[in-house]
């Protein structure tokens, strides 16, 4: 019997929504760790019920959580993120050096083949890997020591690797990206990066075309055509087709081309989504309709999605691990918004209605597609 | 001592909790034993790579705040004997 479970991470809590195939009827658990910042949970690929989430707080810091069933129970695993040797300093938003400092856990990316294995992306930007369950973790610390690390500066949300993106036909190769330094890709599992932010273009920093220093929101790729990267940034939505060596803008006729989510359909690699919000400083869909816009033709033209969503006085934000997709034959398409609702489209996005409308703040949303 | 509510559920424990500590009574042997006992708490009092108080967290006994004592500091006596708790407290702030 085939079916789907979609993890939530919110502002107090962690919550899993299950349902079958038809995803009429939905079961919710939880919250789980309640009244604890949940940034992000995520399944192993590997194994369905080994998952894991970041758990934090401002008072108590960061805590990594793992379920070896499906999130019915939990047990606290590792949470010592120490950056390799000296960690040095980055660029504060005014310009002057900053030390380099651990927050939080803001992305978990398990291996796609070993449960054991898996990723975390942190603020202050790095990179750190567990192959061990995540008792142990180890900075990958290439990356922040890349030539560029000293230069890079926080967005408004704070310095975070938020994005990480593991190659299916190629082990070695990953992609990351941070706010605001931008994309980085690695081919030889982390070693060594490259920036790949070529044909960005950001109005309002002092190099419009530079190497770093680009507000990427986030990224997403179909697993079959791991070369092609989209991506949603600060403003502007945009595609590569070359593993992020040069990037083309395909914001078309989007009614805002800012935003934060974008992902793919699972069965249509041309097929993407994004979420338009009005501007940085206006963190809410333009005139106050809540529409999730469909490129069937991998970007430039869009149409908008509004069956079941509403389509008057809505403020509210959808964060940029807030949208997944399960791989279902009819590809479900989900999405959670800082107004605690998490809506589901059976049909690709046609059609939408609310699991749940009233969660706190959704911070994350992932889905797992059952056997 | 006594921890916040937070930490209470994440270490499975209910009310006080109780330790033995060998050797010198200090805060830094108390929070090494509770880490010890609780290794869950670990990072969530006191940063692991620096050891240092985390910034929205204070210790308190017998009516004096430990939270800026040098780690090496000696317990009170009431708290040594149990006849008080050394108190872990969250600051009270919303969010």
């Amino acid at each position: 019997m085939s079916g789907v479970r979609v993890l939530v991470g919110t502002k107090k809590g962690a919550f899993v929504l299950s349902s079958d195939g038809k995803r009429e009827q939905w079961d919710v658990s939880g919250p789980h760790f309640a009244g604890w910042e949940i940034y992000h949970l995520k399944g192993s690929p590997a194994d369905p019920n080994r998952l894991y989430a970041s758990q934090s707080t401002g008072w108590f810091g960061q805590l990594i959580q793992r379920s070896n069933d499906g999130g019915k129970t939990w047990e606290p695993v590792g949470n010592k993120f120490e950056y390799d040797g000296i960690a040095g300093t980055h660029l504060w938003y005014d310009g002057t050096p900053h030390p380099w400092k651990f927050a939080r856990v803001w992305h978990l990316e398990p291996s796609l083949t070993d449960p054991d294995v898996l990723h975390a992306g942190v603020e202050d930007a790095a990179l750190f890997r567990s192959t061990d369950g995540a008792r142990n973790w180890e900075e990958l610390s290439g990356l922040r020591r890349h030539g560029t690390g000293a230069s890079w500066q926080p967005g408004a949300g704070g310095m975070c690797l938020h994005t990480i993106i593991l190659d299916p036909s190629q082990p070695d190769r990953i992609f990351i990206a941070i706010s605001a330094a931008g994309a980085f890709r690695s081919d030889d599992a982390g070693k060594t990066w490259k920036p790949i932010n070529r044909g960005l273009k950001s109005v309002g920093i002092p190099d419009p075309t530079a190497e770093v220093g680009h507000c990427v929101h986030h990224i997403a790729m179909h697993p079959s055509r791991p070369g092609v990267l989209f991506m949603q940034k600060h403003w502007d939505v945009m595609r590569s087709d070359d593993a992020g060596d040069s990037w083309q803008e395909v914001s078309g006729n989007l009614p805002t081309d800012f935003g934060f989510a974008i992902d793919v359909h699972a069965h249509e690699p041309e097929t993407i989504y994004v979420v338009p919000i009005k501007s940085d400083s206006e963190h809410y869909p333009p005139d106050g309709k809540l529409r999730v816009y469909r490129s069937k033709s991998g970007g430039n033209d869009w149409e908008a999605l509004t069956k079941g969503l509403p389509q008057r006085d809505c403020y509210v934000n959808v964060l940029r691990d807030a949208m997944a997709v399960d791989s279902l034959d009819s590809c479900g398409v989900y999405f959670g918004t800082t107004g605690g609702q998490v809506y589901a489209s059976a049909d690709a996005g046609d059609n939408w209605a609310p699991i749940v409308r009233d969660l706190p703040a959704v911070l994350s949303v992932e889905v797992q597609t059952l056997g | 001592m006594e921890l916040p509510a937070h930490l209470r559920t994440l270490a499975h424990v209910s009310g006080e909790v109780h330790l033995e500590l060998r050797g010198e009574a200090t805060v830094c042997a108390l929070l090494n034993e509770l880490e010890a006992r609780y290794p869950m708490l670990r990072g969530t009092i006191r940063d692991q790579v620096t050891n240092e108080r985390r910034p929205f967290v204070r210790f308190f006994a017998c009516e004096e705040d430990y939270s800026h004592e040098l780690p090496e500091t000696p317990l009170p006596a009431a708290v040594v004997t149990g006849a008080e708790p050394f108190l872990i407290v969250g600051a009270m702030a919303g969010g």
